[in-house]
């Protein structure tokens, strides 16, 4: 089940974009907002630039997911991307820690930079790029540990020994993710019997423990309720002070309360990117606006 | 919008035909209740059937063998040609065999299917070329592994040990090492399939967590999938053992013994099997009349031996399961 769901996005992203041209709007004004957007006038974001994208395609097989994206994402911020089911957006999320290399006939065009690196050079090592791009799945992923044991596997995979250094790492990043006071009792507990909001949580600790600069959210909220969602969203706001955060959400309220810069996708391209206090009051594209009006999608 | 409204207007056009509900005449309905029954009835019948072929079966053998099976029985050397003592070189023999062959197989089973589903690319030919030689290993008749084995370990491996450490005949000969061995290139289907089987059912979700942490494949392999594998596995191995421990043909010609008054105490020894024995009891006997009761108790041993691994197959899987905090039915 779940692992069909992890498939089916990604597929229909690439069939609903070579099956179905845009047809209500000109080419030339989606070629045109598919340049790279300069944020400006945002108080929030004034950092330097963590993550860029440069004409990135992608191609899973003969299909093709995404049409030259371009995008920047400032450091220590929240940038939200949105867009109708299988626009790529999680296609586009997944090529900033390479998590598509996992699938059979997936291929890349353009350029990833993290800190100016080009992420899809040869040579470039996966594994640690992983450890500086953290995530955090759609359904909550624990692994059938105990809570401690989950936060923990990261350090562990790295050579870290248990201990009381462990411990204290364990308790600093579970107090991160705001989970601390809900678990301190019961640690050796295993995680499957966390509510589903604790859960993702707990992922998100776990993702923490490894000291991320970056961390990716795909819907990290999708399959919770209101008060779990909240409390997801808190702690990305908390968040931001240290780390980069882009979130992958169907809500665009969300979008709207937790990130700084919001960048829209349909059909594998890039419509617009902007500050989210400027795309949700005054968008430049009358695509974005007919989405974010909720007039479909 | 525009869809909704034609949506709206398709309703509230009056019905073109007939209902399809016209259809079910009253005998039509009487007739369709009718093949109900009636296939409720056979399934049913066909179910029943095999739950009797099963009560006869072990109905037939625990009342012929009940009163055979006594601590004698199980515990002492067959004497006078047969007829009479017990079966225990028998019973020895069977557990020291499936022991071998378990360590032999386990391992190779399992990181076969390692590296086929964890590694290799499920698209390349030499992925596919191994699976069907695996699928066609399994459909391999028992008798011809029991040549193979002759022909290669007993003739090729063993004497070519003993021409190259100067000996004189101790490994060319058929012996439990031997057997062990072609008993576990028999069951290597069994172990690769069910490892794969138990590989394929980890989450993708718990793969891509482990490597989103920066855990390398075989961090992800080692400390993820292979402990939610392990139920799966177990019971690919205690399957192998239950079905290792029936086999005679691949042990007929590597190692099995007619009769030894002695246990087997070194892999180059000959060794007594309880399958086995059940054939030599009931082809070789010189007196039928006495050799009965034995036999009897023999296939209750047998079985009994092969229901205790399963059942502790499936304690262990809960075990296992219940220690993951999966449940049961995960």
């Amino acid at each position: 089940m779940t692992e069909t769901l992890a498939m089916t996005e990604p597929t229909t992203a690439a069939t609903a974009a070579t099956a179905a041209p845009v047809a209500p709007r000109p080419a030339s004004r989606m070629t045109a907002s598919a340049l790279p957007a300069p944020v400006q006038g945002d108080p929030a974001a004034p950092g330097r630039i963590a993550l860029t994208v440069e004409k990135l395609s992608f191609f899973y097989g003969k299909s093709q997911a995404l049409f030259g994206v371009s995008l920047a994402v400032p450091e220590r911020s929240v940038t939200a991307l949105i867009g109708p089911s299988g626009c790529g957006k999680s296609t586009l999320l997944r090529t900033f820690n390479r998590m598509n290399d996992l699938i059979d006939g997936a291929r890349v065009e353009g350029v990833v930079t993290l800190d100016g690196e080009d992420l899809y050079r040869p040579g470039v090592d996966v594994v640690d790029l992983r450890r500086r791009v953290g995530m955090v799945f759609q359904r909550a992923n624990p692994f059938p540990k105990s809570i401690y044991e989950n936060v923990a596997f990261g350090p562990r995979m790295l050579g870290m020994k248990s201990g009381g250094e462990m411990d204290d790492l364990v308790e600093r990043t579970l107090r991160q993710a705001a989970l601390w006071d809900e678990v301190r009792e019961r640690l050796k507990d295993s995680a499957l019997r966390l509510s589903g909001g604790q859960q993702q949580r707990l992922c998100i600790a776990r993702s923490l423990a490894v000291d991320p600069e970056v961390l990716l959210m795909d819907e990290p909220a999708s399959a919770l309720d209101p008060t779990s969602t909240a409390k997801i969203e808190e702690l990305v706001l908390d968040l931001k002070a240290r780390y980069t955060i882009v979130v992958v959400t169907h809500n665009m309220q969300q979008a709207a309360r937790i990130s700084d810069q919001t960048a829209f996708l349909m059909q594998g391209k890039l419509v617009e990117v902007d500050a989210t206090s400027r795309i949700f009051t005054q968008p430049r594209e009358r695509l974005t606006e007919d989405y974010i009006t909720g007039r479909f999608g | 919008m525009a869809i909704r409204q034609a949506a709206l207007d398709v309703l509230a056009r009056p019905a073109p035909g007939p209902s399809p509900r016209e259809f079910a005449t009253p005998r039509r309905r009487a007739a369709q209740a009718g093949w109900n029954v009636l296939w409720t009835g056979v399934t049913g019948l066909a179910t029943l059937w095999i739950v009797l072929i099963v009560v006869v079966i072990l109905g037939t053998v625990v009342l012929g063998g009940w009163r055979t099976v006594t601590p004698t029985f199980l515990f002492k050397n067959p004497e006078q040609g047969m007829t009479a003592g017990g079966i225990f070189p028998a019973i020895f023999g069977t557990c020291a065999l499936v022991f071998l062959m378990i360590i032999a197989v386990l391992p190779v089973g399992v990181l076969a299917a390692v590296y086929l589903h964890e590694y290799a690319r499920a698209s390349s030919p030499l992925t596919k070329l191994v699976r069907f030689a695996v699928n066609n290993l399994a459909g391999v008749p028992s008798i011809v592994f029991g040549l193979f084995g002759l022909g290669f370990f007993v003739q090729f491996l063993g004497r070519g040990m003993d021409r190259a450490m100067g000996l004189d005949v101790v490994f060319g000969q058929p012996a439990i090492l031997w057997a062990a061995l072609t008993l576990a290139l028999l069951n290597l289907p069994v172990v690769i399939v069910a490892t794969e089987e138990a590989l394929r059912a980890v989450p993708r979700t718990a793969r891509e967590g482990a490597l989103a942490l920066g855990a390398t494949r075989w961090q992800m392999v080692r400390h993820v999938v292979l402990p939610q594998a392990l139920p799966g596995v177990l019971t690919g191995a205690i399957l192998s053992v239950s079905r290792g421990a029936g086999e005679v043909a691949p042990i007929l010609f590597t190692g099995a013994a007619y009769y030894l008054p002695y246990l087997p105490t070194s892999p180059t020894d000959q060794f007594m099997e309880l399958g086995y024995h059940v054939y030599v009891l009931a082809t070789q006997s010189p007196d039928v009349e006495r050799t009965l009761p034995l036999l009897y108790g023999t296939v209750l041993v047998l079985l009994g031996l092969t229901f205790a691994l399963n059942f502790t197959a499936i304690f262990l899987r809960a075990k296992i399961r219940r220690g993951m905090g999966l449940g049961d039915t995960a």
